[in-house]
């Protein structure tokens, strides 16, 4: 007995019990968590988990860590959930390339198969949020007035009336959501990327969020008309005021030139 | 004709039915003998005497297309929800003001392109006016008589942007109602009497239900009724003064050439007028203006990025967005200098062009008539100081729209406010010097080519091998037109002592006004026109080239 009490004041005992705690928690976690998994386990997603942490050594490893701990060049992926890959990877977001105010939307490199390999793999690393289904993000049963109302109250102040984007600090913008996939409308709510705020199902539930995307689709799709003719960017007031400007004052002055060109001086000569 | 000369083709038989009918109301309203002295009326022809008409006739393009809007807006704030033919917005509840004004673009025959052509020819409008009163100033066509004028002019530009401003919050969407919080704002951040003022103009808490009703009596009566006043008393004046016109062969002070008012000029104005109506009607069949729809009905606890008023205001936005956000806080009360500093600085700025003309009368000590234009580099002294305006002006501009810029050019929104926080102050300076020393550039061109004569472009090998450029001389109207300014000396102090040697005492002012009187025409601020000695010298034969 007086042997241990003399070793507890051994410059390596904090580490010793240090150790043996990760040892436990790692081991009843081991024996637990896991089992829970084994459950809904197919060799189908171990197979996706397996491939996704392949790609994931090559492609993301270097900024997130080999286990998606994390490093200085990128944060922990942990908990971040299938939803986040899919959207930061659907988007071409990751993986990053050249520091900037922000990582920006580009081409994506990877094929479908390959971003829910990755994201099976992630998921794996901890709980978060998973990638909608169809039911979830299309417009069917959706109330465009709400999303309108929802929109305009959680994120025009940031991404402007119908979506066309705007600036935040220091060069970090909030994006256009012109032609953003609708799974990633939904996905960028679950997620919160970058400076963008999370809404979690507590802040907006699964039908607001229906509401949101079914909205951006009907005033900022593909087939949005315009019933006022050319847009200008629905930027608002600065388009308008240069457009005024060069095209209606300026067409105006053309004229008066014209006109006032149209006298006794074609007469002379 | 004459009355008499009627009256005799009456007795031998009927005169023409038309004559009959303008004889009798001549004989009421005495037409005729007003028609006669001003019909002949001469107007000089140069399309920047045409910039007034384009806002003339954008005005009236306003009232025209205002009126039809009325027939159909409600200026109510009372709540709503909205089931009309735009889909994206059922179910929101809305003011009836933003209801109705739905309903004008979707449901009214035409109605979204008159609020179209309504809003764009107010755009246009303000424009007009904004380079109408900037061709007077470069022109100094404000000089005396005109002084009068140039004041009604400014202030029909500074109601007109209130008048726009006004017109532009009606619709109660979310982008001018974010307007109307600014300017709630502003009133609050007066010190002492703004929360009554707010209290008063709003008729209780923001928003309230008053404000879009106070603000279409204000848009649709009161404002553009002062407007029209202003405005006819400001073609009388033109009418009266007669227009100036540019230096030329035959233009003198005492006279105006150009074309008779009846019938060329009236034909030619008629004419005008419809095409700025069709443009401004192209532009707004074309293009969309302030799509309501898309931005949403007000409601006060929701805001938009990019929320800008019309681009008259922009100068206002800037100002407040650029100014740091400081506030005092003593005893329970806030000084919010962020805003405070802006809403004085705006009259500032504006009243600075407005005065320009007395300051400029008072510094050259000129009271005589002109009927001349200035060329602006002549004057290089002014053209600067409305360069220098202008810069701060559009800098202002720029700075209203600093999220734009940011997105669009990659830029740090943080380094564009404080670049329009530096410009605002430097950018004036050196634009005021860069123009003086371009104006002076332009004269000593000019001096060049009255002795030397055009560049003709041919070049010559003269016997012994030189090459020369051929210069052809300017005929007698183009050396009129470069060397009929007046170049008067600045004005002087005089002498130190008085005549019996005590030190004479010479108020600020006087002082104050020989050195912005030497900034006229000191040395260093005019190029000495040729003297005719000169003129003969070079062009006498010998030296020629
Ligand atoms: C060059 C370094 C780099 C590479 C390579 C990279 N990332 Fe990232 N990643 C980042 C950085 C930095 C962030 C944080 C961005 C931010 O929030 O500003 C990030 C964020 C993320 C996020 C969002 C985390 C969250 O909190 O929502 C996900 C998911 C992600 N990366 C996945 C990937 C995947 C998958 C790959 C490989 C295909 C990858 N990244 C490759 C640097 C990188
Ligand atoms: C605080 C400002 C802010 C708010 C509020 C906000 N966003 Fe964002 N949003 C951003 C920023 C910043 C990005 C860019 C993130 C990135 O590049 O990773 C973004 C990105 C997005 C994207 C991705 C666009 C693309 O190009 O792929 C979508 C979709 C999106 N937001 C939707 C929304 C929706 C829907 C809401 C409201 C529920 C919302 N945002 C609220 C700032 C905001
Ligand atoms: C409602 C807006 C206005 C209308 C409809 C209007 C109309 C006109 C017209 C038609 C003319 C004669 C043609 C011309 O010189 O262009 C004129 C002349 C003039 N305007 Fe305006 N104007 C307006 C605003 C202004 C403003 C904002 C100013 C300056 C502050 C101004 C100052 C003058 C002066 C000084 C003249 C005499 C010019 C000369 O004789 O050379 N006006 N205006």
């Amino acid at each position: 007995m007086k042997k241990l009490s003399a070793r507890r004041r051994h410059p390596l005992a904090a580490l010793v019990v240090l150790l043996f705690a990760l040892a436990v928690t790692g081991g009843l976690y081991a024996a637990f968590a896991p089992a829970d998994k084994a459950q809904a386990d197919d060799t189908a997603q171990s197979l996706a988990i397996k491939e996704g942490k392949k790609l994931f050594a090559v492609g993301c490893a270097s900024c997130h860590g080999t286990g998606g701990q994390g490093t200085s060049d990128g944060p922990s992926l942990v908990g971040v959930g299938a939803a986040a890959v899919d959207f930061q990877v659907g988007t071409g977001r990751m993986p990053a390339q050249q520091p900037g105010a922000q990582v920006p939307r580009k081409r994506n490199i990877y094929n479908n198969a390959q971003i829910d390999q990755l994201a099976a793999y992630v998921a794996s690393l901890g709980p978060g949020p998973s990638v909608p289904d169809k039911a979830q993000y299309s417009a069917d049963g959706a109330d465009i007035g709400k999303g309108g109302e929802l929109f305009r109250t959680n994120c025009a102040q940031c991404h402007n009336f119908t979506g066309k984007g705007g600036a935040l600090t220091n060069g970090k913008f909030a994006p256009t959501l012109e032609g953003v996939d609708p799974k990633h409308i939904y996905e960028a709510m679950q997620t919160g990327p970058q400076n963008m705020p999370s809404f979690g199902d507590g802040t907006l539930s699964p039908q607001n969020k229906k509401d949101i995307v079914a909205y951006l689709g009907a005033v900022n799709g593909d087939k949005t008309a315009s019933p006022g003719g050319m847009e200008l960017g629905g930027l608002g007031p600065v388009t308008e005021g240069l457009f005024g400007y060069i095209f209606g004052l300026g067409a105006c002055v053309a004229v008066a030139i014209w006109v006032a060109a149209r006298t006794t001086k074609a007469k002379k000569s | 004709m004459s009355n008499e000369t009627t009256a005799t083709t009456t007795r031998r038989g009927q005169a023409p039915r038309g004559e009959r009918i303008a004889d009798w109301a001549d004989g009421r309203l005495g037409i005729y003998s007003l028609a006669k002295s001003n019909m002949r009326k001469i107007f000089p022809d140069h399309w920047s005497f045409m910039l007034g008409e384009v806002a003339l006739y954008s005005f009236i393009i306003i009232i025209l297309t205002g009126v039809y809007l009325t027939l159909f807006f409600h200026p109510s704030m009372a709540e709503v929800t909205y089931h009309g033919s735009y889909v994206p917005m059922h179910g929101i509840r809305m003011t009836q003001a933003f209801e109705s004004t739905l309903n004008i673009s979707f449901d009214v025959r035409g109605g979204l392109l008159i609020r179209q052509i309504h809003h764009w020819a107010a755009l246009v409008f303000l424009a007009a006016m904004m380079v109408h009163m900037m061709r007077v100033f470069f022109t100094g066509a404000f000089r005396k008589p005109r002084e009068v004028n140039w004041l009604f002019g400014f202030l029909l530009f500074v109601l007109g942007m209130f008048t726009g401003f006004t017109g532009y919050s009606l619709p109660d969407d979310l982008l001018s109602g974010t307007g109307v919080r600014f300017i709630e704002g502003v009133i609050l951040a007066m010190p002492l009497v703004g929360s009554y003022l707010q209290m008063f103009i709003f008729g209780g808490e923001f928003p309230g239900h008053d404000i879009i009703p106070r603000f279409f009596t204000v848009h649709v009566l009161l404002l553009p009724g002062i407007m029209l006043g202003l405005l006819v008393a400001h073609l009388i004046l033109v009418f009266y003064h007669k227009h100036t016109q540019f230096p030329g062969a035959g233009k003198t002070n005492n006279n105006v050439v150009g074309m008779p008012l009846l019938p060329v000029y009236m034909a030619k104005a008629g004419g005008f007028f419809f095409l700025v109506f069709g443009v401004i009607s192209v532009i707004a069949a074309v293009a969309s203006i302030n799509p309501v729809w898309a931005i949403g009905p007000y409601r006060p606890d929701q805001v938009s990025t990019g929320a800008q008023p019309d681009w008259y205001m922009g100068f206002a936005e800037g100002l407040v967005r650029v100014m740091p956000g400081w506030e005092w806080n003593f005893w329970g009360h806030t000084i919010n200098f962020g805003v405070l500093i802006p809403i004085l600085v705006f009259p500032l700025v504006l009243v600075a062009i407005a005065v320009y003309p007395f300051i400029e009368s008072w510094v050259r000590g000129d009271k005589r008539e002109h009927h001349i234009l200035d060329r602006p580099r002549n004057v290089p002294t002014r053209t600067g100081f409305g360069v220098a305006w202008l810069v701060a002006y559009f800098v202002m501009l720029i700075g209203g729209g600093n999220d734009l810029w940011a997105t669009h050019f990659h830029l740090s929104i943080n380094s564009i406010t404080w670049f329009v926080r530096i410009a605002f102050f430097v950018g004036p300076v050196l634009a005021f010097i860069a123009t003086k020393r371009i104006c002076l550039g332009l004269q000593r061109r000019d001096k060049d080519k009255v002795l030397h004569g055009r560049e003709s472009g041919i070049i010559k090998r003269l016997p012994h091998g030189e090459f020369i450029e051929v210069h052809e001389p300017l005929n007698q109207e183009q050396l009129h037109v470069l060397t009929q300014h007046e170049q008067p000396e600045p004005l002087e102090l005089g002498p130190e002592v008085d005549e019996n040697g005590v030190r004479r005492k010479l108020k600020r002012t006087q002082k104050l006004r020989a050195k912005l009187s030497k900034g006229y025409y000191g040395e260093d601020n005019v190029i000495p026109k040729p003297t005719v000695e000169e003129y003969k010298e070079i062009t006498s034969g010998h030296g020629h080239h």
